[in-house]
């Protein structure tokens, strides 16, 4: 479904990725897992056609496409979704809008009818229930003044309505209660099956119980120094990175 | 004094229009008539050298030849044509609103859907009363000195009063509440680009008079609309007088052609404990000028000024506010907020006096600016003058462009980029639009916000 080569990926002459290699078929669930500043957010971001950052070289192709030639809403037409580690607020306009607009710009692209109002609040109203919030909840302005583990939530929601096919998660298990986290994991939980494919960005293992992820992958400093299954995450929860570090230094000198 | 072409060429209509008068020519009305054509023509029309008219240029106006229109039968040309049709996506539903119309400045019966009204109530045509009650008319035209719509000092007003009648007459008696909405549809028309190259294209110049009682409560929406596209000037006066304790509601949309010219004034004078609010939707003309102008004259007011403009191409819209808290314990509060595209270009003034006595004055203003072009322009100037002490006043004016990080989030969802500008656009408005009372207006703005930058 997506395979990454070599891509290199610059902000204003500062080189952050220096070279990721990641293959991710459907079906699959890959973990990434790394130390703040790794580039866990500039490789998320970049799947999602952020134009602030520079790929130098390198490709990305998604499901045999060009993906870096796509424009943002193209790849979300095409099924890339990305939950943001730092929701964005839009203040003036209801959730429910914003999704009506989202998921009808993707309805009509896959040839689909768009939906009326009445038929979207039906919709909407049955993928609530996986995040457990109250209806209220989309006439509320897009993020604003909502608590961190809303916005993860919301973010959540967001994707049970518009079912991608790759879905990349950058951080969306961070700063949740353990209820919060439950709702969270069973979200992505409901998206997993043989078609899709998921990315986990995320610190913490935690997440992992629910969610087992088939690869876990470590990046630092803007390359993939280790892949292994579920239970490197959980060397990593008790060790730290400090031993791979040492350990890749050692392969390299 | 120099006398220009121009201002003869208004001095001689306005001497065809007394010829046209008959008996009116001895009503106390013309007497102001004839005292503000002298002072028109002292004045001429104002130059960017004035201090309230520097940003707005307004010689597109003096270099072209406006004709007066002075009659109800010369009205009646424009209007020959002119079907409920024409207009009907400027109406508002007729079950629910007054509907009276004005047609180049002179009202008409035929487009008008006026309701029964309640007894004493009356709203319609100013002609009437300037023909059955001309004194009491009188004692309310503030055209003294001392009223920005007097005719002392700004040609524009003086050149409205010269050529004073017609337009709305509102009158609330005590005590009544108005349910049904008045919608006052002027419509503004001129010929054909083809049949106007000899002709002077219109001026109309409706003089409005809307006059509360006590304890008594209305709505209103003016508008001020082009079936099509032709030029034209509106040059109207809007005269509210708010008794005590009573409710207004009031609306100004201006959503002329491109190709009109718009000066419009609006001045009111509220009385004790009173409460008024004003919504002013800008989204057309070539160039508009929209002054306000509030006179707290007595304790307890409130007042609240909403106001939107939406400009593009090389439309020039200015807005000047004015609020006079002459009285003690009165609150204002004021928000502006622009959305400027192409090379277009805006103006907000926005001043509030603190006159010495009115202590616990509170008085508060924002203009917010969304500039959607690097080419469109906005001067926004606050302008707080205050000579009390124990008041509570503030001021804040911004400049802004659309974000890149919601545009991100949406296309990141699958909204182009256009659609994304468009609902970030929308949300910018919002909050002006979620102060509308009136549903039929909010979803008319709602329509016009999203299909004008919508595609
Ligand atoms: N827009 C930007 N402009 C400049 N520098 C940036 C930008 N985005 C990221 N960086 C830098 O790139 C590096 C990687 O940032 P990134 O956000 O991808 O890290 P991360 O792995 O997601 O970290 P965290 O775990 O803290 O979220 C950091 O040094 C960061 O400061
Ligand atoms: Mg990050």
């Amino acid at each position: 479904m997506l395979k990454i080569r070599d891509l290199r990926v610059a902000v204003e002459d500062k080189e952050i990725l220096k070279g990721i290699n990641l293959e991710v078929n459907a079906g699959e669930v890959h973990a990434i897992m790394g130390p703040n500043g790794s580039g866990k957010s500039t490789l998320a971001q970049v799947l999602a056609g952020r134009e602030t950052y520079q790929v130098t070289s390198g490709e990305v192709l998604y499901e045999g496409k060009d993906l870096l030639k796509m424009p943002p809403e193209e790849r979300a037409r095409e099924g890339i979704f990305l939950a943001f580690q730092y929701p964005i607020e839009i203040p003036g306009i209801s959730n429910s809008y914003f999704l009506k607009a989202a998921l009808n710009a993707i309805r009509k692209h896959k040839g689909l009818e768009e939906l009326d109002a009445m038929e979207f609040l039906t919709l909407a109203k049955q993928k609530l229930k996986i995040v457990e919030m109250d209806p209220s909840f989309l006439n509320r302005p897009v993020n604003e003044g909502f608590s961190g583990g809303e916005k993860k939530r919301n973010e959540i929601f967001q994707m049970a309505i518009l079912e991608p096919k790759l879905a990349i998660l950058d951080e969306t298990d961070s700063g949740l209660d353990i209820d919060a986290l439950k709702i969270v994991a069973n979200g992505i939980n409901k998206l997993r099956s043989k078609d899709n494919a998921i990315i986990l960005v995320t610190h913490y293992q935690r997440l992992l119980n629910y969610v087992i992820p088939d690869y876990v992958h470590v990046l630092f400093d803007g390359r993939i120094i280790k892949s292994g299954g579920k239970e490197l995450a959980l060397e990593l929860e008790e060790k730290g990175y400090d031993w791979i570090k040492e350990e890749v230094e050692t392969v390299r000198s | 004094m120099r006398v220009t072409k121009n201002q003869e060429w208004y001095l001689s209509n306005f001497q065809a229009f007394e010829k046209n008068l008959d008996g009116d020519q001895a009503s106390p009305i013309h007497k102001i008539r004839k005292t503000a054509i002298s002072r028109f023509v002292e004045l001429g029309f104002p130059t960017i050298h004035d201090e309230e008219w520097k940003y707005t240029d307004v010689s597109p106006i003096v270099e072209r030849t406006f004709k007066p229109t002075f009659a109800e039968a010369e009205a009646a040309r424009w209007l020959l044509p002119l079907t409920i049709q024409a207009i009907r996506r400027f109406t508002l539903e007729e079950t629910g609103y007054h509907r009276i119309v004005f047609v180049n400045g002179y009202y008409s019966r035929e487009l008008s859907y006026p309701h029964p009204l309640a007894k004493d109530v009356q709203i319609g045509s100013l002609a009437t009363v300037i023909e059955k009650d001309p004194t009491t008319l009188t004692r309310y035209l503030s055209v003294g000195v001392g009223f920005p719509s007097s005719y002392e000092d700004n040609g524009f007003t003086a050149l409205n009063t010269a050529f004073i009648r017609d337009g709305a007459f509102v009158y609330i008696p005590d005590g009544v509440i108005v349910e049904v909405p008045i919608h006052l549809l002027f419509v503004g028309i001129g010929d054909s680009e083809a049949a106007s190259v000899d002709k002077a294209p219109p001026l109309s110049q409706p003089r409005n008079l809307i006059i509360t009682g006590k304890n008594s409560q209305v709505a209103l929406i003016e508008s001020y609309v082009s079936p099509t596209h032709s030029s034209y000037f509106t040059n109207t006066i809007t005269e509210v007088v708010i008794g005590e304790n009573s409710v207004v509601d009031y609306y100004k949309l201006q959503y002329e052609s491109l190709e009109a010219f718009h000066i419009g004034t609006v001045q009111v004078r509220q009385g004790r404990s009173s409460n008024f609010s004003s919504h002013s939707l800008s989204f057309g003309g070539k160039l508009v000028r929209n002054n306000i102008t509030v006179v707290f004259e007595a304790e307890g007011g409130e007042c609240t000024l909403n106001g939107l403009y939406v400009v593009a191409d090389r439309q020039h819209v200015d807005n000047h506010t004015m609020i006079d808290h002459a009285k003690p314990h009165c609150t204002s509060n004021e928000l502006y907020k622009g959305i400027l595209d192409g090379k277009s270009r805006g103006v907000f003034n926005g001043k509030i006096l603190v006159r010495p006595n009115a202590q616990k004055t509170n008085a508060h203003q924002t203009n917010k600016n969304l500039l959607l072009s690097d080419e469109a322009l906005i001067d926004t100037k606050p302008q707080l003058e205050i000579f009390a002490n124990d008041v509570k006043c503030s001021h804040g004016a911004t400049i802004g462009q659309l974000e890149e990080d919601p545009i991100f989030y949406l296309r990141s969802r699958g909204v182009d980029r256009e659609m994304a500008r468009t609902i970030l656009t929308y949300a910018f408005a919002s909050d002006i639009i979620s102060r509308i009372k009136l549903e039929a207006v909010r979803t008319d703005i709602d329509r016009r916000l999203l299909s004008r930058f919508g595609k």
